[in-house]
This record gives structure tokens, sequence and C-alpha cells, in this order.
């Protein structure tokens, strides 16, 4: 029996043209820690390459700061209720 | 053992090299095929590779590096991507097989002209017969950076200077001197260069690729799985997918990176003052050897550590076999596959020997070569 059910949550969602970009976000996220995580393209996206950058709601004004001061390539950014 | 064949494969590899592989295949999931840890390990770990790379060779950045199985594969992505019914392209004398048998396939089976640069009997090239060989439909100049025969390095600013004045793109063959003599594409004006993992770069066999300055498109040369654009009829034309089909070779680029990162730490400057310095000694100590003759390494020209000799008229194979089963010495004896430097040196029956040094070899291995040459120099003297 599953105690704790999912639930779904507003997140942002920053898709990549390459995999490339993909990388260098992680790359520099790591460096400068700056918030998210790689996760699979949600499949209601149509996404260029097949990883996104996912952050909570709370986070997405600094990844959208992180992502024009360090002029990270990108190739769209999504609102998106998921788990 | 004493390793003398670094021009084919550098046996030793700075430790780091094996360690990295086997961690990788411990570990690596698919490269490009998932967000999990174990894919994402591995997409890391090859982008990381891909800015070792650019750096090395002062391309524009990671996404301009495509891998490849070695700089053969790298060379057909070239020459079949660029080359069509109509165009002219333009080689060297010193190319290897690698550039040459692309080139005479493409003029075979598709009537794309052809002209190449002779090398002199002296091992030099004429700069100037380069400039005249360029036609208003040369598309492509593609040659090597140094000879794998001789070691001689060539003026590739100077050639790719020529060949942009002509409007050609500029395709180098770096097999030879990738990791031990300097390359930087934006200052000597190279559109494409072609590198092998496997040799002064320290990395495993089946490493290798292409860097590609900005404005340089090339056709896909294989199409396939490339993990991400599922549902598009096309492969993806952006790069480094572009030009990349199939999984990587992802355990072998992590071996590549960690060999990228011992040049970085070592410094370029280092290995090439030791390579050259190894090779100069042996170089001079064999010299005026009883029959022995030496090619290439004439004048000004620069060197990547190899020297090639002959006793003799005797055949290189000889030479090579007693080194190996007598004096526990690896080298390389025929034709290098590089059957047009052979054509030119008058040395296409006899073959060469070949001494391919390394910064890991060591002063006593090359007094021991030295010595096992002038041993085989007296051993053979009149033949």
């Amino acid at each position: 029996m599953v105690e704790n059910k999912r639930e779904k949550s507003l997140k942002t969602v920053v898709t990549f043209s390459t995999m490339a970009d993909a990388m260098q976000m992680e790359s520099e996220a790591a460096e400068k820690g700056f918030p998210g995580r790689i996760i699979p393209v949600p499949s209601e996206i149509s996404a260029g390459c097949g990883l996104a950058w996912r952050v909570d709601e709370r986070e997405r004004q600094a990844l959208l700061n992180a992502i024009r001061i360090f002029t990270l390539p990108y190739e769209g950014i999504f609102e998106i209720e998921m788990y | 053992m004493i390793y003398f064949d670094n021009a084919a494969t550098t046996m030793m590899k700075p430790p780091e090299v094996a360690e990295a592989v086997a961690a990788a295949i411990g570990s690596f999931g698919g490269v490009g095929r998932g967000a999990h840890d174990a894919a994402l390990e591995a997409d890391m770990a090859v982008y990381r590779c891909r800015g070792q790379v650019a750096r090395l060779l002062g391309g524009p950045d990671a996404k301009h590096v495509a891998f490849a199985s070695n700089a053969t594969e790298a060379l057909n992505i070239v020459i079949c991507g660029l080359l069509h019914a109509g165009d002219h392209a333009i080689t060297t004398a010193a190319s290897h097989n690698s550039v040459l048998r692309p080139l005479f396939r493409k003029q075979d089976e598709e009537g794309v002209e052809l002209s190449v640069l002779p090398v002199a009997p002296d091992a030099c090239i004429d700069y100037d017969a380069f400039d005249a060989l360029f036609q208003p439909n040369t598309r492509l100049a593609v040659f090597t950076h140094a000879s794998n025969l001789t070691g001689d390095v060539y003026d590739i600013a100077r050639l790719a200077a020529i060949a942009h004045a002509h409007g050609a793109l500029v395709a180098v063959d770096t097999a030879q001197t990738a990791g031990l003599i300097p390359i930087d594409m934006a200052a000597q004006g190279l559109d494409v260069v072609a590198f092998t993992g496997h040799k002064s770069l320290y990395g495993p066999q089946g490493t290798g690729g292409l860097c590609l300055a900005e404005s340089v498109d090339i056709p896909a040369f294989k199409v396939g799985g490339s993990g991400t654009h599922s549902y598009d009829r096309h492969h993806p034309d952006f790069m480094p997918e572009h030009l990349e089909a199939g999984t990587l070779n992802a355990h072998g680029i992590a071996g590549l990176s960690a060999g990228l990162s011992y040049i970085e730490r070592t410094g370029i400057d280092a290995i090439r003052a030791r390579t050259q310095e190894l090779a100069a000694r042996f170089e001079e100590g064999v010299r005026g050897l009883p029959g022995v003759t030496l090619y290439g390494g004439h004048a000004d020209i620069d060197r990547c550590g190899i020297v090639a000799l002959n006793i003799g008229d005797v055949d290189s194979a000889a030479v090579s076999d007693a080194l190996s089963v007598h004096y526990g010495i690896c080298v390389r004896a025929g034709a290098h596959c590089a059957p047009l430097m052979h054509e030119a040196l008058g040395t296409s029956r006899q073959g060469a020997v070949r001494f391919s040094f390394s910064h890991f070899n060591t002063d006593d291995e090359i007094e021991r070569g030295i010595e096992a040459v002038s041993d085989l120099a007296h051993e053979f003297e009149g033949d």
C-alpha cells in the first residue's frame, strides 16, 4: 500500500536544441550553483533534444537570472504542471 | 621491450587513461540516451571531452567537435561530404591513404578533379607550386600537418592562406601532430581539423573526430539513432549530432579525455620539446653509420618525433624484424600507408624503417636504439 501519493505542482522547464546545450547547463549549474536538474523532456513539450532542465516554481527567477547572466543557450521555457 | 612505434599508436599512456576507461565501463549508461544518472555521467564526460578538444585545437567550442572512430573516418566525412562532380580538390604527396583513398574514390567514381602537390626527393614541398594548382572550381584543399613517414611538419598556416585566397576550404589531417605540435584553427585559418585519439592524445584506439570552424557545414556522412528528435524523418542538422549517429564510444572518449587532461597539465610545449630532443639525439646517433640513409628533416622544417631510415638496400621489413627479434625494439617497416611519399623519396620497393618517439621514452632507450642500428648497419654493410 502506497501511503504518500504523488501530486503535480507547477514547474519551470527549460528545453534545449542540442545535447551540448543541455550539458552546458548541467556543467554551469554545478560550477556556479544555480538551481535545477536534468530531466527527460515531458511529452507535452515538442522539444529538440531529449533532455530538459527543471526547477520548482519558487526557483524560477533564480534560474532565469542565471540563464541571462551566463548567456546559457536554450530552446524554450515552459510552465508545466507535473509530478 | 623498447617501443618506438608511437606514430602508429602510443603504447605508453598516462595511467589515468586506462583508469578512466575502466571506471567508465563500470558506470556509464547510454550517452545521449536518457536523463538518469548513468546516462548523464556519460553525457557529461563526452561534453567535457569535446571542450578539451576544442581548446587544444583552437576551435570555436564544444559544439563544433564531432567524434568519429579515428582520423580516417573523420577525413571520409569531410571528403565525401564536401566534394562532388564538378569540384576540384588539392592535396599533397605527403598525404596518408586516409586522405588519398577517399580522394581517389571521388576521382574515379564521381569525376572529381584532383591535383597532388609533389614532394621533392629531399622531402620538401614547394609552396609556390601549391598556389599554382588552384582552379576556379577548387572546393577543398586537404593535406596532412606532418608526414607520417618522415615526421616533417608543414606550414599549414601558409598553405591555408593560399587556399583561402582562392576561395577554397581547408581541411587538415593532424593524426601525427595533435597533442604534440601546437594547432590553432583560428590563428592558422583552418576550416576543418581531423584528429585521432590513439596517438599523441594518449586515448584508446577507436577515438578521434573533427573540429569545425563556425562557418563550415558538412553534410551528414551517416544517419540513424541520435537519441533526440526521434520523430523527425531526417537526422539532426545541428552540430555535433549532425556528424554523429549511433551510440558514441563514450568509454573510449572518457580515456581520451584523461589523455587530454594529461596534456593540459604537462603542457604541449614540454611534451614537444622532450619528444624532439629524443628524436634528434637518435638521429644524430645513427647519422653517418655505414649505409644508413635518413629521410626528411631538411632546412628549417619542424619535426614531430619521427626518424625514418634505411640501411643500404636491405628490405626495411628485414631490418624491422631484426630489431624486434634480437633487440626487442618495436618500429614500423614498409609503406606506412603513404604511397606517394615513398614514390617521392624513391623508397617504394624498399619501404623505410620508421622510428617514432614519445616523451615517455628514456635516454637509455635511445642509446640502445642507436646501438642496435649501429650493429645492424655493420652486419648489413655492403648489402
